[in-house]
């Protein structure tokens, strides 16, 4: 167990190595002027230039520069924007409205999801189930945006039943981005958690538990249930780190000032320096979920262990 | 003499090879024939809008009559700049066909490329590259093209795909690599090898057709997803910009007029999703039809 969790500790070093130094590359060490590229159209004086130049260490050669590029982000130094303010402070302000909209977003993924994959795998091939297999279709189908916008012109603007956009009402304006946001994937949730509880429906074990006569329900969530949560736990935990991704969509549709909000506010600025280091740190999370999810499951499935 | 032989022989075991029996399949699925039709048409549509346009020309703009509701005469009303909307829609199809295309051929390429360099010769070669796959893969691809496109100079159609492949290949790569291991020990493969056939004789004419299904699967339901994801960039500002063409920035400028003309959303909106959901109709049932077992 210990081994595995080292060996597999060892081996995300490489990988976060080699993202940042790809997102490095991408901004400072393509053909062309970092400076101005990252300035957007707005041209920069020379002494602004210069003063960028050292503050990113542009002269030096590039393994200096990104040793210290580096250095700079385990102390957290994501950068600055345009008026001097450091990244990190966005970030500090920003994460709470990001980690909320994530929390409910998780939630009704996990609710929504297993539920309909639990009914669906009940009655196999019955409308219910069909109608699972076609509203997921299409809800993967419907990129977020548009979905966002449905949402809010239906529910928040015809109907009047949840805020239209901001955070002004506390956790109920989270409820409508948190569905938005989690749609994609309770789609996969349900589809994950009916295959699975399908599968484990003509186990062997499930046989044995019919023949000696335990209730439906008993099977059903006890033996069936438990075992297919495995992999629709694996899914749901890697995916806390793609839905910060989504949200930069998601928050600017319903302009909750989260961190996607920050970054889409920054990318109509033209204030790459902001984009980049936001985008650092979000991939930063994505590894790390992807990195505890595998964890947990050796600690849940012994049988990984061996791989 | 051997010859009429072997037909006879063929024509008592049925010609059943995996394709013709897929195809079999496939002509009676009507999720199939939906997503075939979808692409069909909006292929068509991205080849000679014109056609499909009735003559109207999405340029031929009238500010007077911005923002109408679809009537008779322009059946999606008129735009903002008080352009024919239906002609713009049907417009639009073009930079979304085209970045799907161009981005799942870079991908194929690439993947193919790579997954079967590493799945064939193993060893170093595999490990080294296998952990370069896991590097990209750390960077989601929303992220990843998000950042390239942030820092370069002009947005195109090729710009927005290059940044597309530059942070998608790698499925197609994994999907590529296992195939080809599962692929390169079969006897066909030792026979060839013992004939004395080159690797790359081995590697293009006997592994690779064999490996290429699961990828092509992929790929058909991938060009769905880069559609989506161009018009979630173009609408966040960050992908194509006007003048070009595409639903992407419709959706954008439709999004503050969303209360008093929801016309302007409705329609770019409907294209893009019946596209996506389209090849994900087609992936779809080609899944199904390529392994028997999950029909």
């Amino acid at each position: 167990m210990t081994r595995f969790v080292l060996r597999r500790l060892l081996l995300t070093i490489p990988v976060l190595i080699g993202a940042s130094l790809l997102i490095y590359a991408m901004v400072y060490a393509l053909p062309g002027d970092p400076v101005r590229a990252l300035a957007g159209d707005r041209p920069l004086s020379p002494a602004v230039q210069a003063q960028i130049r050292a503050e990113f260490n542009l002269d030096d050669p590039f393994p200096v520069q990104y040793a210290k590029y580096i250095w700079g982000l385990l102390h957290g130094d994501f950068g600055q924007d345009f008026s001097g303010r450091p990244v990190l402070e966005i970030i500090g302000q920003r994460l709470p409205v990001t980690v909320k909209l994530t929390i409910v977003a998780v939630f009704f993924e996990a609710l929504f999801g297993i539920a309909a994959g639990i009914l669906a795998s009940l009655r196999r091939n019955s409308f219910f189930d069909n109608l699972v297999l076609i509203s997921t279709t299409l809800l993967v189908s419907i990129p977020v945006f548009v979905l966002g916008f449905l949402a809010q012109f239906v529910f928040g603007f015809k109907l009047g039943w949840f805020p239209i956009a901001g955070v002004a009402d506390g956790w109920v304006s989270y409820l409508l981005p948190g569905l938005v946001l989690a749609s994609l994937s309770m789609a996969y949730v349900a589809r994950l958690t009916r295959t699975a509880m399908l599968e484990a429906f003509s186990a062997d074990y499930i046989r044995t538990a019919r023949a000696k006569g335990v209730g439906r329900s008993r099977i059903v969530m006890r033996h069936a249930f438990r075992n297919s949560l495995i992999p629709v736990v694996t899914f749901i935990g890697a995916d806390i780190g793609s839905l910060l991704g989504g949200a930069i969509v998601t928050e600017s549709v319903f302009n909750l000032p989260g961190l996607g909000r920050a970054i889409f506010d920054a990318v109509r600025s033209q204030q790459g320096p902001v984009v980049v280091g936001i985008v650092t740190l979000m991939v930063f999370f994505y590894i790390f979920f992807n990195l505890v999810v595998d964890v947990l499951y050796a600690v849940i499935d012994p049988r990984i262990r061996y791989d | 003499m051997t010859e009429p032989a072997g037909v006879e022989a063929e024509e008592l075991v049925g010609q059943s090879s995996v394709w013709a029996d897929a195809w079999k399949y496939l002509r009676t699925n009507p999720l199939f024939l939906i997503g075939l039709t979808v692409m069909v048409v909006m292929v068509a549509m991205a080849l000679f809008p014109s056609v499909f346009a009735l003559g109207a020309d999405p340029t031929d703009c009238d500010l007077s009559m911005s923002r109408r509701p679809p009537s008779a005469e322009h059946w999606f009303g008129m735009d903002l700049q008080g352009c024919d909307y239906y002609a713009n829609v049907i417009y639009g199809a073009r930079t979304s066909v085209a970045i799907g295309v161009l981005t799942v051929i870079g991908v194929l390429v690439i993947g193919v490329l790579v997954g079967s360099l590493a799945g064939y010769f193993g060893g170093w070669a595999d490990t080294v590259l296998a952990r370069i796959t896991d590097v990209f893969f750390g960077i989601p691809l929303f992220l990843g093209a998000l950042v390239l496109l942030t820092v370069s100079a002009q947005r195109s159609v090729w710009t927005v795909s290059l940044a597309l492949v530059v942070f998608g290949w790698m499925t197609a790569m994994r999907l590529v690599r296992s195939s080809v291991v599962s692929i390169r020990g079969a006897d066909y493969v030792l026979a060839a090898q013992a004939l004395g056939a080159s690797s790359g004789r081995i590697l293009v004419r006997h592994i690779l057709p064999n490996a290429l299904a699961p990828v092509l699967i992929y790929a058909t339901i991938a060009v769905g997803t880069f559609i989506s994801a161009e018009a979630a960039l173009t609408y966040l500002g960050i992908g194509l910009q006007a003048p070009e063409i595409s639903w992407g920035l419709q959706i954008n400028v439709a999004q503050s007029l969303i209360g008093s003309s929801p016309h302007l959303l409705f329609f770019p909106a409907l294209f893009l999703s019946v596209t996506v959901l389209g090849f994900i109709l087609l992936g779809d049932a080609l899944r199904d039809a390529l392994d028997p077992k999950r029909r």
